[in-house]
């Protein structure tokens, strides 16, 4: 094995060759239509990596489970419990007024809401990836994923469906620079939309005229526009607002209500099909 | 032969998993690219086995599992391993630390490559927060280095 000379040349074609494939592959990837099928079937193959990347912290989480003292144990229990009973009220009253809204809706003439399917979803890895904000989560294709379908958690919306693999799929956060989501104002069912700026704890709003009635602390619901968020979740909390009358738009920005930094069960939302009748 | 080339992959295949691992998002940004380091590491020991094609394939691999534009990371790897495979010569003379230092220098052209690839492709703006895994994963080299050498050695990986 003479390694001293004579290899030169070949890496030269090598890398040549190689950076001929990237090219071809960024191409194909980025714009045209058959990248996602083929990273789909790909995304699958490198799943198996994930459910093993995650197995120590898996592995440390249910260690610190069995290891929580009986003490805190019924901490957690009684609060969990007082939870419970205040939300078992308050879905009392939800129960009666769904009921009221139906009859309105029917006094109406109007369509009628139906329930939207839920699924509950983990987290199995926060990207590393810094200039992207995605998550990948523990259900895919033969959890009949969708792409484009919502995704949520206790306190809001945290993104939707970009790519189904088999048993995994990747999430786009609304922080990410590519997401923008229809949101409306809930104080006074203004519209406009929210776009990531690539920063995990902050949304701009775009093209806000200086005349639009908007207040810091106005809270942001998903307006149902745009067919992939449902109507009515809560979004975001508006934070600061620069009216430069220099400027065309208003500079507006609100921060997530979901907590997006330490995410971990999500819920994945199919929205239905308005049934008329 | 086989042999060989089956040591080298599970230790890229263990740096695979760690760069994979679940961190919290305060560190994530912290977080030195171990697979890249991994394959220099391979590419300057024994550049006959570890060299540009190996890198690309890694980098294909990366690029799938972080959901980022396919084919990134599989040029940035194979320009950076080009320039380690092509040189080892001179830079294995080089003492650990110095060796830290050039290291640092191609992981600044690495992200700063895939910085700007992924600017065209995904309209991203510069934060200068981007740049501290160079830092780290300079700092990482001397141990990985050591680790490594002695894995080498101990199995007699050639």
């Amino acid at each position: 094995m003479n390694l001293i000379f004579g290899r030169n040349t070949s890496l030269q074609l090598r890398l040549v060759i190689a950076i001929v494939l990237s090219a071809v592959l960024i191409i194909g990837d980025r714009f045209t239509d058959g990248g996602s099928k083929v990273r789909a079937s790909l995304n699958t193959i490198v799943s198996p990596l994930f459910y093993l990347a995650n197995l120590p912290y898996e592995m440390f989480r249910e260690g610190s489970k069995n290891l929580s003292s009986h003490q805190s144990l019924m901490v957690e229990n009684d609060a969990l419990r007082e939870a419970q009973l205040v939300q078992n009220q308050k879905l009392q009253q939800y129960e009666f007024l769904k009921l009221e809204n139906q009859k309105l809706r029917a006094l109406l003439g109007s369509s009628k809401k139906l329930e939207d399917r839920k699924l509950i979803a983990q987290v199995l890895s926060v990207h590393s990836n810094p200039y992207s904000h995605q998550v990948l989560i523990n259900r895919g294709l033969l959890d009949d994923v969708k792409e484009s379908l919502a995704v949520i958690d206790d306190k809001g919306i945290v993104g939707q469906v970009t790519s189904v693999g088999s048993t995994t799929s990747r999430v786009l956060l609304i922080t990410d620079t590519q997401h923008a989501t229809p949101v409306r104002i809930l104080r006074n069912n203004v519209r406009t939309v929210v776009e990531g700026i690539g920063k995990i704890d902050q949304l701009r709003l775009s093209h806000v005229p200086h005349s639009m009635d908007i207040r810091i602390g106005d809270v942001l619901v998903s307006s149902g526009l745009g067919g992939v968020f449902p109507e009515g979740y809560p979004v975001a909390t508006v934070t600061s607002i620069n009216r430069n009358e220099g400027r065309p738009f208003s500079e507006v920005y609100a921060s997530p209500i979901a907590e997006l930094d330490r995410i971990r069960l999500l819920i994945l939302l199919w929205r239905n099909e308005v049934a008329n009748d | 032969m086989t042999r060989h080339l089956g040591f080298i992959l599970l230790s890229v295949f263990v740096s695979l998993v760690l760069a994979l691992m679940p961190l919290p998002i305060a560190f994530e940004m912290y977080r030195p690219d171990l697979v890249l380091l991994v394959i220099m590491y391979w590419s300057l020991a024994l550049p006959h086995r570890v060299n540009i094609g190996f890198a690309w394939m890694a980098g294909l691999i990366i690029d799938l599992a972080l959901g980022s534009p396919l084919g990134v990371r599989s040029l940035t790897y194979a320009i950076v391993i080009y320039i380690t495979a092509s040189n080892y010569q001179k830079i294995r003379n080089f003492s650990v630390w110095q060796q830290a230092m050039l290291v640092a220098l191609f992981l600044a052209l690495y992200y700063l490559l895939v910085f700007w690839l992924n600017h065209f492709l995904l309209d991203i703006y510069f934060l200068p927060q981007y740049l501290w895994p160079v830092l780290t994963g300079a700092l990482a080299w001397p141990w990985l280095f050591l680790l490594l050498r002695k894995y080498r050695r101990h199995f007699r990986i050639r």
